[in-house]
């Protein structure tokens, strides 16, 4: 029995969600009483993993440097078994989310998505993870010899842990591809929706696109990540990938503020798992007052230059 | 070409949730159930593709025949045959392998699945597809052309897009903007009166075991009145968030 995470890296470097997986396999492992061990590709920084707990770093770089999904579940499919892999750990990320399956098939392992604690029971494994897009919990049991967990986004934090550890560079085996990567574009130094711990996101109360430079400007002073409502993506103000609710992206960040939104069951539903909620908007009935932690009635033109003047202010002080 | 949409049944996107006997069973008392939405963009899509290239267009769901209402409508907006193979879903795992056994014994050359179902959200299903058949495949898809024997798929990433090209056949996690949400079609009565004279199908399961099992639900704890903070005391709210909430 052992524990395993799957640690993502982009441009040579691990990814945010890393120390967050780390930190669960290192948690399960603890509670299992073995150990948990690091899988890696192309990460220069992998030693870092130590930092959570992570003793050992499996690495390897003969994989194609841009992720490429079913190469990498090959490779992790047939190290798994080798090294009696019983618990495999990943984030919510779009790339693990298109990984997990994959392997999940090809070790016929159990796959649970979405989990937002530690296993309340080892035997069975039992997982509590979100569904019906966060109106409810299910708590779920994973049958097979291997099983895989996947992450939530922010739902069980980063545990300091510091560790000396091991990076062994490895081949990895089996690194077949089966797609070509034709172009990539991705908005550079601008926090994603993903992994952002604040988004701003906007509503029709902003009347327009030509407005959004309100958002814009609290996202920049706050470092987040800018969304929206599914009205001002089918209008057209806003490019659908900034889109969240039920049929666009799930947020779950630690702070989510949301403006001039009135908070259909559907939008909620997909920001339902962020830590704290704020609320601008001028209409006191508006639904999401319902959902939020925190609330301001009043007129998005003024309070959001405002709010953003006072937090440059605050950030300032530092 | 042919095509296969893999369809789910799932609570409209308005439905309250609720559940009974002991929080184990969802509550479908009153609920109206629809096509998945990830789903319907990937028929439409797939629609879209038989009126300007030519293709048939076939839907597969696994489950019991309360779902055969949600067949009848895909055959309204144009599919051309349904199939249901009969036996209520478990897990993801479980679907998946029905579903490969059922491509196997039928050639189709482009698989449409949803990103994933609204209701479970496991978004796993297309993926073990593919896997099992031993295909590539393109999740989160947001644009999709066909070219003779090779598709180029374009999947939504954090922050941005990627663009895949692979040979057919290939599975494909649909989700919006693969088509946008005005090219929904809505059923009308000719799309109605069609659907009953085309084929539907069912098609006895596998049997496979489930790997996993979903054994209690719960609703999130019902939460604290929101905090308001008048319009003209912003520092109050920023004041908040930092000591109370500590979130800046």
């Amino acid at each position: 029995m052992s524990v395993l995470i799957i640690a993502e890296s982009e441009n040579n470097a691990l990814k945010r969600n890393a120390a967050e997986v780390a930190s669960y396999g290192v948690a399960l492992a603890a509670k299992l009483n073995t150990s948990c061990a690091a899988i890696n590709f192309h990460a220069a920084n992998a030693a870092e993993l130590g930092q959570y707990g992570i003793s050992k770093v499996t690495h390897s770089t003969n994989v194609q440097k841009s992720f490429d999904a079913n190469a990498y579940a090959n490779a992790i499919a047939a190290y798994a078994p080798k090294n009696n892999v019983t618990h495999i750990i990943v984030s919510s990320s779009a790339d693990a989310k298109f990984l997990a399956p994959l392997l999940a098939a090809k070790l016929n392992a159990g796959y649970a998505p979405n989990v937002v604690a530690l296993p309340e029971e080892l035997s069975p494994l039992t997982v509590k993870r979100t569904a019906f897009t966060n109106k409810a919990f299910v708590h779920t049991q994973l049958l097979a010899t291997c099983n895989i967990i996947g992450v939530g986004n922010n739902a069980f934090g980063v545990i300091e842990n510091a560790v000396d550890c091991t990076v062994e560079e490895v081949d990895a085996e089996n690194v077949t591809s089966n797609l070509e990567q034709v172009s990539i574009e991705k908005v550079a130094g601008k926090a994603t929706i993903a992994d952002a711990d604040v988004v701003v996101s906007g509503g029709r109360g902003l009347k327009g696109p030509e407005n959004w430079h309100l958002i814009e400007d609290l996202a920049e002073v706050l470092n987040a990540a800018t969304a929206c409502s599914k009205p001002v993506s089918d209008m057209g103000w806003r490019s659908h990938d900034e889109h969240v609710g039920q049929t666009g992206k799930p947020v779950s960040t630690n702070l989510y503020i949301a403006i001039g939104i009135s908070g259909a069951i559907q939008h909620l539903a997909g920001v339902n798992s962020s830590k704290v909620k704020v609320v601008i908007n001028n209409d006191p009935e508006a639904p999401f007052f319902k959902a939020a932690d925190y609330g301001v009635v009043g007129d998005a033109f003024e309070v959001v230059p405002e709010l953003t003047k006072k937090l440059k202010a605050f950030k300032a002080l530092g | 070409m042919n095509i296969l949409v893999c369809i789910s049944h799932v609570p409209d996107t308005t439905s309250k949730i609720n559940f009974t006997e002991n929080n184990t069973v969802f509550d479908s008392g009153g609920v109206q159930f629809v096509i998945n939405p990830n789903d319907e963009f990937g028929l439409t899509r797939a629609i879209w593709l038989k009126e300007k290239q030519g293709a048939q267009v076939h839907v597969v769901h696994v489950g019991t025949s309360k779902s055969d209402p949600t067949l009848r409508k895909c055959l309204a907006i144009g599919a051309d045959k349904a199939y249901r193979i009969d036996t209520p879903a478990v897990d993801g795992s479980s679907v998946a392998k029905e579903l490969a056994a059922f491509v196997k014994t039928n050639s189709y050359d482009l698989i449409i699945a949803g990103r994933e179902s609204i209701d479970y959200n496991g978004g796993m299903v297309p993926g073990m597809l593919a896997a099992l058949l031993d295909i590539p495949f393109v999740p989160n898809c947001v644009g999709l052309e066909v070219d003779g024997t090779t598709a180029v798929a374009e999947r939504e990433i954090d922050g941005g897009r990627e663009k895949l090209k692979g040979s057919l056949p290939m599975v494909i996690g649909g989700q919006k903007g693969l088509v946008e949400e005005t090219d929904l079609r809505i059923p009308n009565m000719r799309g109605i009166m069609q659907a009953r004279q085309k084929p539907f199908e069912v098609v006895p399961a596998q049997q496979v075991e489930a790997i996993s099992e979903d054994m209690k639900f719960e609703k999130p704890a019902p939460k604290a009145e929101v905090k308001l903070v008048p319009a003209d005391d912003l520092d109050q709210l920023i004041e908040l968030l930092h000591k109370e909430a500590n979130v800046l």
